[in-house]
C-alpha cells in the first residue's frame, strides 16, 4: 500500500479531521487529569466485587430481556390479533406497567408482598420459600414485566404491519393456522420489532440499577459500597458511568451484527 | 404552581440572606426514614421523637436556627463535605473511619448494640450463635462494620438502605437476624409487628475501635467555631437539666451513658 | 377482611392521622418536578437539535457526546452524579468568582437534574421532526427573506409539531415516572412519600398499591390530554390512518 493511499485513508477517517483531533486532545487531558488529581487507590480492594457486580447486571440484564421477549410475544398476539377477553387483559397489563414506575413496581413485589408473608405462615413452609426469602426473584420479575410491557406494545404493532395477504396467501397454500403463525407471521413480526430491540436493551440496562435498593448486588451497588466505604463520592460514581457506557456499547455492538446478518428487505 | 414559585422565591431569598444570615443558620441534615424513638415521622409530615427534640434544645442553647434538611444516609457525610448541609445529627456514632472525613463534636447519647431474630429460634448473637444465619444489617453504619469484621466468615450478610426495611424483611422472615442500636430495636420489638415476628438475642461483643465510644453531631473539619458551640451547647442541657427532662419523656434510664 | 377494610380507608384518609394527604402532595411535587424538567428539557431540546443541524462542527460532536452518554447511562447514575456533583461545582465555581454560595434546594436541583436527562432525548426528538419537514417550506420561507427568529416560530416550529408529538408525548410519560428515582437522593416526591408512610404504619403493601394507583392516574389523564393535543396539531392534515405517519 503507497503512502499516498494511506494518507487519503487517513483523511477520510472521521476521527482525523482536525477539529476532531483538537476534541480528542481535550478529552484526554480530561481523563488524564482525572486519573492523576482523583483518588482511584480504593480500585484493588474493589476489584473482585466489582467484576462480581458485573456479571450480575449483565446476567439480570440477559435474564430479564430474554423471558421478557417470550412475554411480550403473546401478548401483542393478543392485543393485534386475540378475542377481546384476551386481548383486554393483555392491554390493561401493558398500561399500568407502563403508566407507573419500575421503581415502585419493584418496591411493591418486594416489600408490599414481603409484608404479606408473616399473615400466611403456609408460605413459609412451602418449596418456594427459599427462591421467595432471596431478593433476585423479585428483581427478574420486575424487570421481566417491564420489558414484555413495552415490547409487548412493539410486537403488538409488529404483528399488526404483516400484510394481510401474506397470511391469506399461506393459508390458500393450505398451511395450518400454526404453521402460518411459524413461519410467515412470527418471523415477520419479529423482524419488524428488531430495529427497537437495541434500544429496549439499552432502556433496560439502564432501569437494572434500581435493583439495588432492594439488596441485589449488582455493579452500582458495588459503586454505592465504596462511597459509603471510603466516602469518596465522584469517583466511584464516574467509573460506574463508564462501565455502563462501555455495556451500552457492546449491546449496541452486538445487535448491529445480528441486524446485519437477519436479510432486512420487508414483504 | 404556586408551591413552585414561592419556593423559587424563598430560594432566591435564601441565597440573597445567605451571607448575611449564615452565623445564625445552620441546616441539620439527617435521613428521612422512621428510626424510632430516636425520629419518627406522624401523618401531617413532621419528624419527632427524642434526637429531634435534643436537636432543637442543643440548637437553641447555642442560639441557632437549625433547619432539619431530609439526605439519605448513605449521602450525608458527601453532602456534608460538598457543604450542602452543615452537620449531621442523625445517631451517627463516632467512629476513627468517619474521623478521617468528617469531625464530631462531643457524644450526647451512648447505648449498646443488639441483635434480635425470630422468636422461637434461640441463638447467640456472636459469630457461633449466627453460624449458618443471614444477618441484615443498614448500610453505612457502624453496625455493617461491626458484622463485617466479626461474622463475615460465619455469616451471609445483607445491607439494607434502611434499618426499617431490615426489619421489614426480618419479620418477612428473609433475614434470620438484624444488629442495630439496642433502644432502637427495643422500639420495634414493642410494636405489633416486632411483637408478633421477633425477640432479642442479646448484645453483641463491644469493639471500641468500631462502635465508637457513643453519638455525635457530625461536623465539617474546618467548622471549629461551630463545633465548640455544639459541644457547649450539650455541656449545658447536660447540666441545666433539660436533657434529663427530654429523656425522661422516653426512656426509664439515662441514654447519655457513661 | 372487613376489619383490614377499615383500616386500609383510615391510613389512606386525607385529615392526619391517615396518609391520604402528604400522597398527594407527593403527588403534587412529583407533578411539579415534571413539569420544571419537560419545560427545561425542551428548552435544551430545541437547542440542541438546532445546534446538531445548522451548529459549527465543534457544538455538533459536543452534542452527540451528551446525547449519548445520557442515552447511556442510568438515569440513577446520572442523577447521583448530577445531585452532589451538580450544585457542588456550582457553587465552587460562585466562591471562585468571589460570589456568596447559593443554596441550591431539593425541588429546584431535582427539576435541574432531571431537565438535563431530559434534553438529550428531547434535542433526538426535535432533530428527528426538524429533519421531516418538507425542506421546500423552510426554502420558501427563506427565499421570502424571513429572519431566522421569525422562521423557528412561523414555520419550523408548527410544522415539525405533528412529527414531534408522539416522540414528545412519551417523553412527558418518562418525565412524571423518572420522578420517582429523585426518592433515591431523598426528594419528597410520591415514591418518597410513600415510602416514609409505608415504613411508619408498616402497611407496605396498601401504600405502594395507592402510590401505584395514583401514578396510572396521572398516565391515564396525560394519554387523554396528548391525543387531544394530537388531533389539534394535526388539523388541516390529511388523515394518517393507515398510511405512514
Amino acid at each position: 500500500m503507497s503512502t499516498i493511499v494511506l494518507a487519503e485513508r487517513l483523511a477520510r477517517n472521521p476521527w482525523l479531521q482536525p477539529h476532531r483531533i483538537g476534541l480528542l486532545a481535550v478529552a484526554a487531558a480530561l481523563v488524564a487529569s482525572a486519573a492523576l488529581f482523583m483518588r482511584w487507590d480504593w480500585i484493588p480492594n474493589y476489584y473482585d466485587l466489582a467484576l462480581a457486580g458485573i456479571w450480575r447486571t449483565i446476567w439480570i440484564l440477559v435474564v430479564t430481556c430474554a423471558l421478557g421477549m417470550m412475554l411480550a410475544i403473546p401478548l401483542g398476539l393478543a392485543q393485534a390479533a386475540g378475542p377481546w377477553w384476551l386481548a383486554m387483559p393483555a392491554n390493561a397489563f401493558c398500561t399500568v406497567i407502563r403508566g407507573t414506575p419500575l421503581l415502585l413496581q419493584l418496591w411493591l413485589l418486594y416489600y408490599g408482598l414481603g409484608s404479606l408473608f408473616p399473615q400466611f405462615p403456609a408460605i413459609r413452609n412451602s418449596e418456594l420459600w427459599p427462591y421467595l426469602r432471596q431478593a433476585w426473584p423479585y428483581a427478574v420479575l420486575a424487570l421481566t414485566m417491564s420489558f414484555a410491557a413495552y415490547e409487548g406494545e412493539v410486537m403488538r404493532g409488529a404483528f399488526a404491519g404483516v400484510p394481510k395477504g401474506q397470511l391469506e396467501a399461506a393459508r390458500a397454500f393450505g398451511m395450518r393456522r400454526s404453521t402460518v403463525f411459524r413461519r410467515i407471521w412470527l418471523p415477520q413480526a419479529i423482524q419488524r420489532a428488531l430495529p427497537t430491540l437495541a434500544g429496549e436493551t439499552v432502556l433496560q440496562l439502564k432501569a437494572t440499577p434500581l435493583v439495588a435498593t432492594i439488596t441485589v448486588v449488582d455493579i452500582y451497588s458495588v459503586a454505592s459500597r465504596v462511597r459509603q466505604d471510603t466516602f469518596i463520592v465522584y469517583e466511584p460514581l464516574l467509573l460506574l458511568a463508564l462501565i455502563y457506557l462501555l455495556i451500552t456499547g457492546v449491546i449496541i455492538f452486538l445487535f448491529r451484527r445480528l441486524e446485519a446478518r437477519i436479510p432486512s428487505r420487508l414483504g | 404552581m404556586k408551591t413552585f414559585l414561592k419556593t423559587i422565591a424563598a430560594a432566591a431569598i435564601l441565597a440573597a440572606s445567605a451571607s448575611l444570615a449564615s452565623a445564625q443558620t445552620i441546616k441539620v441534615g439527617f435521613s428521612p426514614e422512621a428510626y424510632p424513638p430516636f425520629w419518627s415521622a406522624d401523618a401531617s409530615g413532621k419528624w419527632t421523637g427524642w434526637e429531634v427534640e435534643i436537636i432543637e434544645a442543643i440548637c437553641g442553647e447555642a442560639k441557632l436556627t437549625c433547619e432539619l434538611t431530609p439526605i439519605p444516609w448513605d449521602g450525608l457525610i458527601p453532602a456534608l463535605t460538598t457543604k450542602k448541609i452543615d452537620a449531621i445529627m442523625n445517631s451517627m456514632s463516632i467512629t476513627d473511619e468517619r474521623m478521617k472525613t468528617i469531625d464530631f463534636s462531643d457524644k450526647y447519647y451512648n447505648t449498646p448494640t443488639a441483635v434480635i431474630g425470630p422468636k422461637g429460634e434461640s441463638f447467640t448473637a456472636d459469630p457461633a450463635g449466627l453460624k449458618g444465619k443471614i444477618i441484615g444489617v443498614q448500610v453505612s453504619t457502624t453496625h455493617s462494620a461491626y458484622v463485617k469484621k466479626h461474622f463475615t466468615e460465619a455469616a451471609e450478610i445483607k445491607e439494607y438502605q434502611t434499618q426499617d426495611e431490615a426489619n421489614q424483611d426480618l419479620a418477612a422472615g428473609r433475614i434470620d437476624a438484624t444488629q442495630a442500636d439496642a433502644i432502637a430495636l427495643d422500639a420495634f420489638l414493642k410494636t405489633e409487628q416486632g411483637m408478633a415476628c421477633c425477640d432479642l438475642k442479646g448484645n453483641v461483643a463491644e469493639d471500641l475501635e468500631i462502635l465508637g465510644p457513643g453519638v455525635g453531631a457530625g461536623l465539617r473539619k474546618e467548622d471549629t467555631e461551630l463545633k465548640g458551640k455544639i459541644n457547649a451547647a450539650i455541656k449545658a442541657i447536660r447540666d441545666n437539666g433539660k436533657f434529663a427532662e427530654i429523656t425522661k419523656n422516653y426512656f426509664d434510664f439515662d441514654v447519655y451513658g457513661d | 377482611m372487613p376489619l383490614m377494610q377499615v383500616s386500609t380507608y383510615e391510613l389512606l384518609a386525607f385529615e392526619p392521622p391517615g396518609w391520604g394527604g402528604n400522597l398527594l402532595r407527593g403527588l403534587l411535587n412529583s407533578v411539579i418536578i415534571a413539569l420544571g424538567a419537560y419545560g427545561f428539557g425542551l428548552l435544551i431540546g430545541i437547542g440542541g437539535a438546532y445546534g446538531k443541524l445548522y451548529g459549527g462542527p465543534i457544538l455538533r460532536d459536543l452534542l452527540e457526546v451528551y446525547t449519548t452518554i445520557v442515552r447511556a447511562v442510568p438515569e440513577l447514575v446520572l442523577i447521583l452524579i448530577l445531585y452532589f456533583a451538580g450544585t457542588d461545582l456550582i457553587n465552587r465555581l460562585l466562591e471562585a468568582l468571589g460570589y456568596a454560595r447559593i443554596d441550591i434546594n431539593g425541588l429546584v436541583a431535582g427539576i435541574w437534574v432531571l431537565a438535563v436527562v431530559q434534553g438529550a432525548y428531547s434535542t433526538e426528538v426535535l432533530r428527528g421532526a426538524i429533519l421531516s419537514i418538507p425542506q421546500g417550506q423552510i426554502e420558501a420561507a427563506r427565499a421570502y427573506g424571513m429572519p431566522p427568529g421569525l422562521l423557528l416560530r412561523r414555520v419550523t416550529l408548527p410544522a415539525m409539531l405533528p412529527f414531534a408529538i408522539p416522540g414528545l408525548a412519551n417523553l412527558w410519560l418518562i418525565a412524571t415516572k423518572d420522578t420517582a428515582l429523585l426518592a433515591i437522593v431523598g426528594f419528597n416526591e410520591l415514591t418518597q412519600e410513600t415510602r416514609t408512610a409505608a415504613g411508619s404504619t408498616k402497611a407496605y403493601f396498601t401504600f405502594f398499591m395507592a402510590a401505584g394507583v395514583l401514578y396510572l392516574a396521572l398516565s391515564l389523564f396525560s394519554n387523554v390530554l396528548i391525543a387531544r393535543i394530537e388531533r389539534w396539531s394535526r388539523r388541516g392534515m390529511p388523515s394518517v390512518s393507515g398510511g405512514p405517519g
